[in-house]
């Protein structure tokens, strides 16, 4: 590999070096043009800021330069192949980026009287409608912004039913696979519920027994993901659905994968009483390296009247909001951000959906599926596959085929990076050992799939080969190669500091 | 259709390597009753140039805050945002970017959020930030629940100032993990004594500055009160631009401040998504809730940044994580930090002042109509003011007119007979002299 103190710079070609803003500061240069103001008549009551904050001054074409430039040392869904096993890295199409930015919505501001808005209700109650027939629930709540708080927007929901008809305090318990994503029991915990894990059985799903044992007059639900985190559909879970509802327990579904069923299986017809929708995996808004999202949660008719407050209703004037715990909003737990949702996603997700009306969304998850599926099989010789039989949306493999070769998952996820891949999902789900997910999306082509295949193998018989080195060197040919988390932790410097010291925390 | 890039004689081969005739076979685990036959009961796919016009069409419906005056704030304020800002965040590499799992892959995205966690820690006067929030309010509702760990008390105290809607997510969110809250009335004149609130159950107090009917308040004396009973000042923010000319919560004593980001970066997005900030005191770091990125080294000796601190949260602490939040703002949070960049300390000063400025010509100007009595004798770039009859009507007769003339509080406080008269007005940068005179012309017509 070449030594990248070989140049003067440090800069190699197009992989330049890049400082902190903070280090390219210069009192004088200016980004933005505003006069400078007299505030001699001012009405801020003696509590002026006194000294500087501490910010850089750049100008314009600084800026744009050093943004760019820390830009290129990023790997998105537009550079690459983006596999990452239960994130749903799919394509964002622009189109959907222009009508979130039409003034007639993003200048739109939350308080205007409602009789001004109108486009705006229409437009969430359309997305809403949506939602809801692909779901085939009654009722729904857009105001979450991201998956995890649908999962609490849920949770709360159940909570407030049982409370209603007088079970808050008896029913304590939340059942969670023990496949789960971490969210699910912090959720759980977040609405003040003991968390009580339910073991997989060795085909990849919810042991059935060992649900049914668990079931009591103190549960207050289950939080089962479907498909699961195995990529693999709960084939007993209306005979889950069936048995919690006859305990008097409610059914969350987490619907982080409704990417392989949308259009084809409707989650509604499995007896689940609510589900959030991640809009930035299945519909397509962009993750924005890590948001914002947004987790509108499909609710059931017991669940429907406790919804979180704001919501759209058709009143006599056209669209209304209910605002406030009376009226249509008296059984409301309340609220849980600030104004009406994710506005910005409702529009892109509506945008996504129409683009593929119910011909095309249904498409689309047999797409996603069969590309995960064609994966399984051109690797199972290969790799280790976790299950036997199809696969939904994703797969997943163990690290048996790395035994002796001393390449651990991590280290043969980093040496794809440097195949110009990013890496698959790694170490989860928990439930089998050194986890590589797998989820390729209907995006991909098979082309796109066959060069990631001939990639694994390759990469597999160099692990196998004894070239183990390769892989606790990888990645070498990447902005930065493996960084010191441990020491990160350990000596947290999580902000610059004036005098060239980075502050430790 | 234009996204899926399988052909049918793709499928057809990919079908027959896995060994399946069709695509059913692949969906044999599901219970016959629950798959359908056919497509659901929605449309068929359009072209772009149709949903395009469809969803244009809705809105040209709305009246828009770019094409009317608009005096609207109350948490959401509109401002100018270069056009560089849009440009920057919606580049590919950004835009189409996980969270930043595998640093050696997402550098972009951890350098811009160190950047963005010391911009939030200088402006609040605190010493670490984390990398973002939903919300103001729900960054309001992690900061009462990480005081509820800290202080190990189970009470807040909100002030009659603070935003309802941050009232209300907090009560809610908080109150699921067994916080009580004890909200005070709403205090429009700013004259509220919250501390004979505070007992040795308090763990935190919550105000707002400037607070929801625009006061600007001086925090030191609340935060010496709540210190001396071991309680914590948690400091909300909702117009981030008033920390340009105003004294930072740090500076007067907060422990944790929450603050609404939007108005730095984001458009008004009729809500959502906006970005919050939180910000806190080192000794309290290991209780803060969401990403952190920090500093770091690679195996070559070059700095760079990860993801730290990760045992706090959610994926590995499972149901004993500080918050149940995965996802946060992170788009939103580059928008923040693009134009933060741009606007540097000159310019984050100089807009500030010229807020503050723009507000004070507006009450000025209102001053002279004989049925507005202008309520607070401090503000930034949004006060209160007392109509001669009830603000709702008002606003609804002055939309008619095509201006948008502020948040009439019973929005907020349905009900309030005391606060029925009263509307929220505010001016930024994108106030005109026109705009303002529109206003004071429609209101004196309206009064």
């Amino acid at each position: 590999m070449a030594d990248t103190q070989s140049t003067i710079t440090g800069n190699r070609g197009l992989q330049l070096e890049e400082p902190l803003i903070f280090e390219q500061d210069s009192p004088g240069r200016v980004g933005v043009d505003f006069p400078d103001t007299d505030l001699s008549d001012n009405r801020l009551g003696g509590l002026e800021r006194q000294g500087p904050v501490g910010l850089p001054n750049l100008s314009e074409p600084q800026t744009v330069r050093h943004y760019t430039r820390i830009s290129q040392k990023n790997y998105g869904i537009d550079s690459g192949f983006y596999p990452l096993g239960s994130c749903t890295m799919k394509h964002n199409p622009r189109v959907n980026e222009k009508l979130a930015r039409l003034p007639g919505f993003a200048s739109l501001h939350p308080m205007q009287p409602t009789s001004t808005t109108q486009g705006a209700l229409e437009l969430m109650d359309t997305c809403a409608h949506w939602l809801k027939v692909i779901c085939n629930m009654p009722a729904i709540a857009m105001s979450p912004a991201a998956g995890a708080q649908g999962e609490l927007c849920g949770m709360m929901a159940i909570k407030a039913a049982l409370e209603d008809r007088g079970e808050g305090a008896q029913r304590t318990r939340v059942l969670v696979p023990e496949s789960a994503h971490g969210t699910n029991p912090a959720t759980a915990a977040a609405c003040g519920y003991s968390v009580d894990s339910i073991p997989a059985n060795d085909r990849g799903r919810v042991d059935l027994d060992a649900f049914l044992s668990k079931l009591d007059e103190d549960v207050a639900g289950i939080m089962l993901t479907n498909p699961n985190t195995c990529g693999l559909f709960e084939n007993d879970i209306i005979k889950i659905a069936d048995a919690v509802h006859d305990a008097g327990a409610f059914f969350y579904c987490d619907g982080a994968n409704l990417n392989a069923i949308m259009g084809r299986i409707r989650p509604g017809d499995l007896g689940i009483d609510c589900m959030h929708i991640n809009l930035h995996k299945t519909f397509s808004t962009p993750h924005g390296g890590g948001g914002p999202g947004a987790g509108p949660v499909v609710l059931s008719e017991p669940l429907a009247a406790f919804a979180p407050l704001p919501f759209v209703v058709h009143g006599e004037n056209g669209f209304d909001l209910v605002e406030h715990k009376s009226g249509a909003g008296k059984k409301s737990y309340g609220r849980i951000k600030g104004f009406h949702g994710q506005m910005g996603m409702f529009i892109r997700a509506l945008g996504y959906m129409m683009s593929h009306g119910s011909d095309g969304l249904r498409q689309a998850s047999s797409d996603a599926v069969l590309n995960a599926n064609y994966l399984l099989a051109e690797l199972k010789d290969t790799l280790s596959p976790s299950f036997d039989g199809p696969c939904m949306h994703e797969c997943l493999f163990d690290d048996h085929f790395l035994k002796d070769t001393d390449v651990s998952t991590l280290d043969f996820a980093k040496a794809m990076i440097d195949e110009g891949f990013h890496p698959m999902t790694m170490y989860f789900p928990l439930v089998v050992h050194g986890a590589l997910l797998m989820e390729p999306t209907e995006s991909e082509s098979r082309e796109t799939l066959d060069q990631y295949i001939h990639a694994v193998k390759g990469l597999t018989a160099r692990a196998k080969s004894g070239d183990a080195k390769y892989f606790h060197d990888a990645p070498q040919l990447t902005p930065r190669r493996r960084l010191d988390e441990t020491g990160a932790a350990r000596n947290p410097i999580l902000r610059w500091a004036p005098g060239g010291d980075e502050e430790k925390s | 259709m234009r996204y899926l890039p399988l052909t049918d004689n793709d499928r057809a081969t990919m079908l027959s390597a896995i060994g399946a005739g069709k695509i059913e076979d692949l969906y044999t685990d599901v219970p016959a009753a629950a798959l359908l036959a056919g497509p659901v009961d929605l449309p068929a796919h359009q072209g772009e140039l149709e949903v395009e016009r469809a969803i244009s069409a809705m809105a040209a419906k709305n009246l828009n805050t770019s094409d009317a005056p608009s005096f609207l704030g109350a948490g959401a304020y509109r401002h100018h945002v270069p056009a560089t800002v849009d440009a920057m965040i919606q580049r590919g590499e950004f835009l189409t970017a996980y969270t930043p799992y595998q640093p050696e892959v997402s550098q972009g995205t951890l350098q811009y959020l160190f950047e963005f966690q010391t911009q939030v820690a200088l402006i609040t006067g605190m010493e670490v930030a984390n990398a973002s929030m939903y919300d103001g309010a729900t960054a309001t509702a992690e900061a009462v629940l990480m005081a509820g760990r800290v202080t190990k008390r189970k009470k807040a105290i909100l002030s009659g100032g603070l935003h309802p809607h941050y009232r209300d997510a907090t009560t809610t969110i908080a109150g699921y993990q067994g916080i009580t809250m004890t909200a005070a009335k709403p205090d429009f004149q700013c004259n509220e004594d919250i501390t004979s609130l505070i007992d040795a159950d308090t763990a935190c107090v919550v105000v707002q500055n400037p607070d929801f009917f625009g006061h600007v308040r001086d925090l030191a004396p609340l935060a010496e009160k709540c210190h001396a009973a071991g309680a914590l000042l948690v400091a909300v923010v909702t117009e981030v631009i008033s920390l340009g000319a105003l004294m930072a919560p740090g500076d007067m004593g907060a422990d944790i401040v929450a603050c609404e980001g939007q108005s730095i970066g984001n458009a008004l997005n009729y809500g959502g998504p906006t970005v919050g900030l939180l910000a806190v005191r080192n000794k309290h770091l290991r209780q803060m809730p969401g990403r952190i990125c920090g500093q770091s080294t690679d195996v070559d000796g070059k700095r760079g940044f990860v993801l730290t601190l990760s045992t706090r949260e959610q994926h590995i602490r499972r149901e004993k994580a500080t918050s149940n939040i995965c996802t946060n703002s992170g788009l939103c949070a580059l928008a923040f930090t693009v134009h933060m960049t741009l606007l540097g300390e000159t310019g984050f000063s100089r807009l500030a002042r010229l807020n503050h400025a723009r507000a004070v010509t507006l009450a000025n100007k209102l001053a002279g109509i004989q049925a507005i009595e202008i309520i607070n004798d401090t503000f930034f770039n949004e006060f209160t003011v007392r109509l001669s009859k009830p603000a709702a009507g008002v606003v609804e007769a002055l939309a008619a007119k095509g201006i948008l003339g502020g948040v009439p509080v019973s929005r907020l406080y349905p009900g309030e007979k005391e606060l029925e008269n009263l509307l929220l007005v505010a001016a930024t940068e994108t106030t005109t002299d026109a705009d303002m005179d529109a206003l004071v012309a429609a209101l004196g017509e309206e009064l």
